[in-house]
């Protein structure tokens, strides 16, 4: 490969397909009902998976019966913990995973699976499922980060001892880790400054909602070879971590992945797969295992609960001379790192002297925790945004102007550590000063806020294999789940390659026996790692296609290039010849040397980082605290947008998730511990009509390290609008909002306490 | 499971009353349908309204109007001379649900699955409507409000269903409204709710009015205190204010997921005086 061809800036000249809004290879049957989701696969005597959960938020299993179901005539299979042998080999981490599909000894959670059956049809599986007696200790629970944290909470796990600390500590907790980042002195910082702020804030727990139910189907034959058919953003990471926890090898483990129905992060982790597996061994037939609504709020992954402190400090001119947080999140039952990332996207936006977070991870009896689109680093530009818009008003600086004379820039050491190479934070921040949004008049009860947001992006592992079929047209078989039109992307960036037109090329989802291993579509790398691996594969491909031209010509390969489709021949002996078209090249496979394929692989490092600025119109009813969005305006650096209908959907999904969560979803449990809104009816996502059509403006800022200058998009637009509605809301109302999500309730009861 | 579709309701009530079992009435079925998919609840007997005669007929006459108990929402906006006649009820049972849902649910059903946060009932009852009951025995008329006795429960007996909603005539210079409080903008059940109906003088004064709460007790409450907090009044703001306080005053709600006692309280008086302008400017009232 040429130095050129890795140069963002000379190729993306040249682009033919990329940049251009083809249809997506997956609509015509996405909208006409015949793509088949996870629930939509059938086999022959399939079984019906059904699982019993604890209504407990914590308790110790004393005893399962399952005498009585396994009778019932219907029932094929009845499986408990009993059932998983450990096949973890000390790896405690699948040892969590294995322990959370299935409850080993204690309930963590209301929602725990303790057993599972497979039976004829529901109706016996329901029947069966009410004859299983489990005796359960109700022991203390805590579902509250803070109130975890506290000396005297009930502990969750004896062989938790806070990890990051110097010292070991001398006894367990539920504070599974410790971290810091930073660079520079922040008590030296803050004695600088003219003015320091200092704010507590909190954000509830929320669910990524996707419409689609968590759906496997699995077949177990009794030599050991099994099948899956499952809705899962990573199906060679289900295939690796069921083939685990089962004990199967993985190469006798196929996993299909079926059409995707929403994921965010929330199918990157398996739950009732591993069930479904078991009961099929068990009953020697397949399990179809579909959760309901309620099962996805009760039992999956949603995002953490948070409790942050933020305190900044800046002169009267404007320069921040130090910046501090402490941010606290749970992880759900099981531990996890999700404060630590929230501690280094934090202050990722500026380019900072003295900076300091700290974070604390904690397990609480809540569901365990699961990526949601850019994990963490909403509530952390939630606390961090406000404590900025705070102190710039404080200094009398316009807050944008204030951002502005902050913001990180090529060069900029991070508050986590590396240096940027080139970034958008500073272009969004002046598109969205000069974006006719921002001069906007504002009506009455309304507020503009405006906020920035940070995502790192991910490479990942891929492999991509390109075919030439033998009528002179293209397929290809990709790895990673296309979960917002990648399959349309990638074969865009095969039909730059090739030189040939987007219709001539068709992606599809290969199986894991298929292709090599690929990582899950997560971290925004889907699109981005994928088409790399995607644009070498084509260049194999040319170099096999222009080996078989020089031999159909009888000339040196090196005398053929390829361009526009075709392999020409070059130099004052050859340049007279017609050129060969991709069609006659791939006509003659068979007698110049067998089919014509080109594969890559490739750790897709350097993923590029992602910045955005968000502006946010709201309303807020004085009486009834009651905010409904007006306009709302993403500004996002893309890289390169490679169809620009899929990147703005990107920004819209993320900023519309972002909206739901800033103004009403959250998990609300009882005194008891059990989750009181399993429901869409009252886990308040929003419906069409709350929000306004979403405007969008993509900046183009090449990432050095892909071929066309792609950074992923998918994530960034999730983070700044808890940031940028709260900011609104309190520009609306007058009372700065520290805690999410900002239902009616919540900001009436902060209008009044401020009255008082 | 039986599922039986008579096509008189002397046999529908029939069917009702021999039932040894748990029996429903399937009208438009938004309720009982979501409940047994829940699993909430396993009939023996399903009795189909819809193919009794008249069920699906709204009846206009001097008296006022007969809306069969299997007319789905939707066909009330479509009435203009009811839409006319009374825009709160017609705009209440237009917000259950969603747009699909509304093309199914009926007003008898609304009434009979006795939810406190029912949107067209607290509608009904400011509208003075009754409810025609049919049993074996014969049939009985009762108001609304005399329908819901707490969550889930009605004053019906055994073997009764409820045939028809009969709205008065509308008075001249009166007006109705309801306003119902949701987090969201659709597809949400009410945290509480307001329905206001007042009648006029020829000078624009409030002579007589309702005005009815839901969502703030097991069963939607009609508070007689607000109605003569502006009985007598124009709608001043003292009126309104009085009003207001009438209703927070009236509230026995609870804390739960959907708002706070705090919430609901403060926010019935809310809604009350909007709800009360609206019906104000309705009868032709300017203030």
């Amino acid at each position: 490969m040429s130095l050129d061809s890795m140069n963002p800036a000379l190729v993306e000249k040249h682009f033919k397909v990329i940049g251009t809004r083809v249809a997506r290879p997956d609509g015509v049957d996405k909208v006409t009902g015949r793509a088949r989701y996870g629930a939509d696969a059938a086999m022959p005597g399939q079984l019906v998976g059904l699982v019993l959960r604890s209504p407990h938020a914590h308790a110790q299993i004393v005893k399962i019966d399952i005498s009585k179901a396994v009778k019932l005539a219907g029932v094929k299979a009845v499986i408990t913990s009993a059932d998983f042998p450990d096949h973890t080999q000390g790896d405690r981490g699948m040892m969590d995973i294995l322990e959370n599909c299935m409850a080993r000894g204690k309930a963590l959670y209301d929602g725990h699976a303790v057993a599972a059956v497979a039976a004829i049809d529901a109706a016996t599986a329901r029947k069966a499922l009410k004859l299983i007696n489990v005796t359960y200790k109700i022991l203390p629970h805590v579902t509250d980060v803070d109130e975890a944290l506290q000396i005297h909470a009930p502990v969750l796990h004896p062989h938790i001892y806070t990890e990051g600390l110097s010292e070991k500590p001398t006894a367990a907790s539920n504070w599974n880790k410790h971290g810091e980042y930073g660079h520079g002195d922040v008590d030296a910082g803050f004695k600088e400054a003219d003015m320091v702020i200092s704010r507590s804030y909190k954000t509830e727990q929320t669910h990524q909602g996707y419409i689609e139910p968590h759906s496997a189907l699995a077949s177990v034959s009794p030599d050991g070879s099994a099948e899956m058919f499952v809705c899962t953003q990573g199906h060679f990471v289900y295939r690796n971590q069921c083939a685990t926890l089962l004990g199967l090898d993985a190469n006798k483990l196929r996993v299909t992945a079926s059409e995707i129905g929403g994921g965010f992060g929330g199918k990157t982790h398996v739950w009732a797969e591993p069930l479904a597996l078991a009961l099929s061994r068990k009953a020697n037939r397949p399990v179809k295992l579909t959760m309901s609504r309620e099962e996805v709020f009760r039992c999956t992954g949603p995002t953490s609960s948070t409790s942050i402190d933020v305190k900044i400090g800046a002169k009267k001119d404007g320069t921040i001379t130090a910046a501090w947080a402490e941010l606290r999140y749970q992880g759900g039952c099981f531990p996890s790192n999700w404060a630590e990332l929230g501690a280094m996207t934090a202050f990722a936006c500026y380019d900072l002297k003295n900076v300091k977070t700290v974070s604390k991870d904690a397990v609480v009896n809540r569901p365990k925790t699961a990526a949601y689109r850019a994990p963490s680093a909403p509530m952390a530009a939630f606390a961090v945004e406000n404590t900025i818009d705070e102190v710039a008003k404080a200094i009398g600086m316009d807050p944008i102007d204030f951002r502005i004379k902050n913001a990180a820039k090529q060069g900029t050491k991070s508050s986590y550590g590396p240096v940027y190479g080139p970034i958008g934070i500073g272009p969004t921040l002046e598109a969205a000063k000069n974006h006719p949004h921002m001069k906007a008049p504002l009506g009455k009860n309304m507020g503009r806020g405006m906020a920035c947001g940070f995502w790192f992006n991910f490479g990942g592992q891929t492999c991509v294999d390109v075919n030439v079929t033998p009528d002179g047209n293209v397929t290809i078989a990709q790895g990673t789940i296309d979960v917002g039109g990648s399959r349309a992307s990638i074969a865009m960036a095969v039909a730059e390659e090739l030189g040939v037109t987007y219709n001539q090329v068709r992606s599809i989802i290969a199986d894991t026996s298929s292709l090599g291993h690929n990582d899950m579509t997560d971290g925004s790398r889907g699109t981005f790692s994928t088409s790399k691996a995607a644009i070498f594969a084509a260049r194999n491909a040319i170099t096999v296609l222009r080996d078989r031209a020089a031999k159909i010509w009888e000339i040196p390969a090196s005398e053929v290039e390829w361009r526009d489709g075709a392999a020409h021949a070059k130099g004052v002996n050859h340049g007279n010849r017609t050129p060969l078209s991709l069609k006659e090249i791939a006509a003659q496979a068979g007698q110049t040397g067998g089919p014509i394929a080109g594969h890559a692989e490739t750790v897709a490092d350097n993923a590029g980082v992602s910045f955005a600025t968000h502006i946010a119109d709201v309303e807020t009813d004085p009486e009834t605290g009651r905010s409904l969005i007006k306009r709302y305006t993403v500004i996002q650096d893309a890289g390169k947008a490679m169809h620009p209908s899929y990147v703005e959907g990107q920004y819209q999904g993320g900023a519309a998730q972002g909206i739901g969560w800033a103004l009403n979803e959250e998990y609300v449990y009882g005194k008891d511990g059990r989750l009181q809104n399993a429901a869409f009816l009252d886990y308040r996502i929003p419906v069409c009509s709350d929000l306004p059509f979403i405007d969008t403006q993509i900046l183009e800022i090449p990432n050095p390290n892909h071929p066309y200058g792609v950074r992923g998009v998918g994530e960034t637009s999730i983070v700044p609008p808890l940031a940028a509605v709260s900011i609104a809301v309190t520009n609306a109302t007058g009372v700065r909002q520290t805690h999410i999500p900002m239902s009616p309730p919540r900001v009436l009861k902060s209008l009044k306490t401020k009255k008082k | 499971m039986r599922y039986e579709m008579p096509t008189t309701a002397k046999a529908a009530a029939g069917l009702l009353a021999k039932e040894k079992g748990r029996a429903f009435v399937l009208a438009g079925g938004t309720d009982l349908l979501v409940k047994m998919k829940a699993g909430v609840v396993e009939p023996d007997l399903i009795v189909d309204i819809k193919a009794i005669k008249g069920m699906k007929d709204i009846k206009k006459s001097a008296g006022g109007f007969v809306i069969g108990a299997a007319v789905p929402c939707v066909a009330l906006s479509e009435n203009a001379a009811l839409t006319k006649a009374w825009p709160g009820v017609v705009e209440a049972a237009n917000l259950i649900g969603s747009k699909q849902v509304q093309g199914r649910c009926t007003m008898s059903g609304n009434l009979c699955n006795a939810s406190p946060a029912a949107d067209s009932v607290p509608a009904l009852i400011a509208a003075g409507a009754k409810v025609s009951i049919i049993s074996a025995k014969g049939s009985r008329k009762v108001a609304v409000e005399d329908v819901t006795t707490g969550v889930g429960r009605t004053s019906l007996k055994k073997g009764e269903f409820v045939t028809a909603i009969e709205l008065p005539a509308k008075k001249p210079k009166s007006g109705d409204a309801y306003l119902r409080f949701i987090p969201r903008t659709e597809m949400d059940i009410a945290v509480v709710s307001c329905a206001v109906n007042v009648s006029l003088d020829a000078k624009g004064m409030i002579t007589k009015a309702r005005v009815v709460l839901g969502a703030v007790a097991i069963t939607a409450l009609l508070v007689k205190d607000a109605a003569s907090a502006i009985v007598g009044t124009k709608l001043d703001d003292a009126a309104k204010a009085k009003l207001a306080a009438a209703c927070s005053a009236a509230c026995k709600p609870i804390d739960d997921k959907r708002g706070t006692v705090e919430f609901r309280t403060e926010v019935a008086g809310v809604l009350a005086r909007r709800a009360a302008e609206i019906a104000y400017a309705r009868a032709g009232g300017k203030q």
